[in-house]
């Protein structure tokens, strides 16, 4: 074929191409690229959401450095973070290697263990706030979790859970878990199922045990699933904002702050809209750092 | 291929073609509210308007009114904001709306007619959203949002709790309500309950206070940096909320509490006394309808000076000042707060009316109510409010008070310090 015909069909190929894709990629940029590169404009600069902008260069940033309360709150995400990495994975995976197996009711259990994700993180505060409301009436605890502690024989271990700065980080990340672990349940069994079983006849052949088991044949094969599973963990704990909100409002004093609310808090009690991108572009490389660090930590892990 | 480029073309270009394309007047107006329960009741009122003026009223809702006040803010941005709306955010963002032109200086439009429709309504309620003469805020002088009912903050107590208690009266001093409160605790029942998980509540009590101990032009000049807050009359305030806690007054996990729980539990009568705003009548009403309680202002602590409460337009609407229906707009607003109207909001949605004529409708618990309008106060009618930084400071170091992690004179030197820090930065 002549080139000069050939390089035309090809364009005219190409240019069909980009006219299929063009609508995703304009929703894309008008939704993702524009807000994503207006925030970071804004980030340069004090505007209270209406009237004009002044240019204050670095100064956001100048005074995000100095904000203990940010950098309290990014270690505030860290923590339900750890809790969620260690404590909800734990639970997911231990719970997905039981359902692997030939169990009665599994698939009973898949369903209810699935039910936290699929509720509302209102509804999830909600039903939280009642189990663990520290009021008494009539000389009876009227939440769920102190009514049992105490009508069971323990009630030194009666407490104010979530007005309490000792407790409330920590109960807010364990019910945090609680909501979340169906995910990491559903994508671990999902990736336990896929593993040839010929591959558990070989590991019992060569005399290996359940540990032996777990350690040498399900950890390598599942290490991709771990991934996903460790880097969704992080991204969705770090922005966990709902769920706050629904349990403690505006927070117990700056204890319970984390990130998102933060930003929230910026823009709408103090109308600091450039301070706010400032945080949430801050937020952003934090991240992505973490999630890159994730990445790289597996990949080492996979090499091994 | 030719033609699917021929066609994507002409989208394109349609649509950018709508984008431009000026509104035009027509007999359709558009509203957007936040007010949940009363939706069903403008829906009613507008219909009524179509059939007496052939002017349909579009009524829209969204909530809750954080969203709410997003979507307006987002809405003048980029300029498609309805012909009606109201603003919720603090006077420095009304101010904002006002000078970008989007909202409609209503001034003239009260003062026809000998002012009629100005002095149909509640002064402080008009207030909320008017600019005096040299404001700080540098707005041109007049009347920018429309009422349609007001409100105010105060203490209520349950009859039946006192009673039980052996308190035949509610408390007329600071010093009789932690009296009365030990009281109820020795009996079993919880003294106080109120959302200060939400600091503008939380913000409001203290305030109340501080306007008692120390007179509000040492408030305001606070606020200037003229006095700081480490002077012994802020350290008394704060020494409320240490006090208390210390005897047993306030409910559990009360600074982690929104006021709809707080609703619920003085509804189901598991406190005595709360702190709320007048929108709770309706909301008590709806909870437990044979609750029987009564309203009295925060019993003061000083006889010094008075003690205000917050109280101010409960719900104000605006006109958008790019409207081409503005005219339709502030005549639907005028006939929505003349008095039948308002008797008719008042009776269906149990809210103090703005009109001051449709008040001899309302139930007593609502005149009570607003009786506290005569010595109300709010930061939208004050001539300066507090850094937002420095009120965060103030209300958060409140809740730490209460939690009993820092004292009193520690909070007063940490606000201090936030105030101290904006000052430098020229704040």
């Amino acid at each position: 074929m002549n080139p000069k015909v050939k390089a035309a069909v090809i364009f005219k190929d190409n240019l069909q191409n980009f006219f299929f894709v063009l609508p995703a990629l304009s929703i894309f940029c008008v939704f993702y690229i524009y807000p994503f590169l207006n925030m970071i404009f804004l980030s340069f600069h004090e505007w209270r959401g209406i009237g004009p902008m002044h240019f204050t260069g670095l100064q956001n940033y100048k005074g995000l450095m100095s904000d203990h309360l940010w950098w309290d709150s990014i270690g505030h995400a860290g923590y339900i973070t750890l809790i969620a990495l260690t404590f909800q994975n734990a639970l997911a995976f231990a719970l997905a290697l039981a359902c692997d197996r030939e169990i009665r009711m599994k698939r009973f259990y898949r369903v209810v263990f699935f039910i936290p994700p699929v509720l509302s993180e209102v509804v999830v505060g909600l039903i939280w706030n009642w189990i663990l409301n520290p009021e008494m009436q009539n000389g009876q605890h009227i939440g769920l979790l102190n009514h049992l502690l105490y009508t069971s024989g323990f009630p030194q271990l009666v407490h104010n859970w979530l007005g309490d700065p000792k407790t409330a980080l920590t109960t807010i990340a364990i019910v945090h878990s609680w909501k979340g672990f169906g995910w990491g349940f559903i994508v671990l069994l999902a990736g336990l199922q896929t593993i040839d079983k010929q591959l558990y006849e070989a590991a019992k052949i060569d005399g290996a045990g359940a540990w032996k088991t777990f350690t040498n044949v399900i950890i390598p094969m599942m290490l991709p699933v771990i991934l996903v599973v460790v880097i969704l963990t992080i991204l969705g704990s770090m922005q966990v904002f709902v769920l706050i909100i629904a349990m403690v409002n505006e927070g117990l004093v700056n204890h319970t702050d984390v990130p998102v609310t933060r930003i929230f808090s910026a823009m709408q009690n103090t109308n600091r809209f450039g301070y706010a991108c400032a945080e949430a572009v801050i937020f952003g490389m934090v991240l992505i750092g973490v999630s890159f660090m994730a990445k790289k930590l597996s990949d080492k892990a996979k090499q091994v | 291929m030719r033609k699917l480029a021929v066609w994507c073309t002409c989208l394109i270009l349609l649509s950018l073609t709508g984008c431009s394309k000026p509104p035009e007047p027509s007999n359709k107006i558009y509203l957007w509210h936040w007010m949940t329960d009363r939706n069903d009741t403008f829906q009613k009122l507008a219909q009524q308007y179509k059939e007496e003026t052939g002017i349909e009223v579009s009524i829209q809702l969204f909530a809750p009114s954080d969203a709410y006040s997003q979507k307006i803010i987002a809405a003048g941005q980029s300029n498609v904001l309805p012909d009606i709306y109201g603003i919720l955010d603090k006077k420095s963002v009304v101010a904002d709306f006002i000078k970008a032109g989007l909202v409609l200086d209503l001034t003239d439009a009260m003062e026809a007619d000998g002012g009629k429709w100005k002095d149909s309504l509640f002064d402080k309620a008009l207030a909320d959203k008017s600019f005096e003469v040299g404001n700080i805020y540098g707005v041109k002088p007049g009347i920018y949002g429309v009422p349609i009912d007001v409100t105010n903050e105060q203490l209520l107590y349950n009859k039946k709790l006192l009673a039980k208690a052996g308190i035949a009266t509610p408390p007329r001093t600071y010093q009789e309500f932690i009296k009365d409160a030990q009281i109820l605790r020795r009996v079993g029942i919880i003294p106080f309950v109120s959302g200060w998980g939400e600091l503008w509540l939380l913000d409001c009590f203290a305030s109340n206070y501080a306007f008692n101990i120390m007179g509000e032009q040492k408030v305001f000049a606070t606020f200037r940096g003229e006095v700081k807050y480490t002077d012994p009359e802020w350290i008394k305030v704060f020494n409320i909320f240490a006090e208390l806690h210390d005897k047993g007054v306030l409910m559990d996990g009360i600074v982690t509490k929104g006021n709809k729980y707080a609703e619920q539990d003085f509804a189901l009568e598991r406190a005595a006394f709360a702190f709320n705003g007048s929108w709770c009548v309706n909301v008590y009403h709806d909870m437990n309808p044979h609750l029987d309680y009564g309203v009295i202002p925060p019993p003061p602590m000083s006889t010094e000076w008075p003690l205000k409460i917050w109280g101010s337009a409960g719900s104000s609407f605006m006109v958008n000042g790019n409207s081409p229906n503005k005219t339709k707009a502030v005549a639907f607003l005028k006939w929505l707060t003349s008095k039948e109207q308002q008797v008719v909001l008042s009776k269906e949605t149990n809210n103090l009316p703005s009109n001051k004529e449709a008040l001899l409708g309302v139930s007593p618990i609502l005149r009570d109510f607003a009786t506290g309008m005569d010595q109300s106060t709010h930061p939208n009618i004050w001539p300066l409010n507090e850094d937002p930084s420095v009120s965060e400071a103030f209300d958060k170091g409140i809740q730490d008070i209460i939690i009993g992690e820092k004292t009193p004179q520690q909070v007063s030197e940490d606000v201090q310090m936030v105030k101290d820090s904006q000052n430098r930065h020229g704040n």
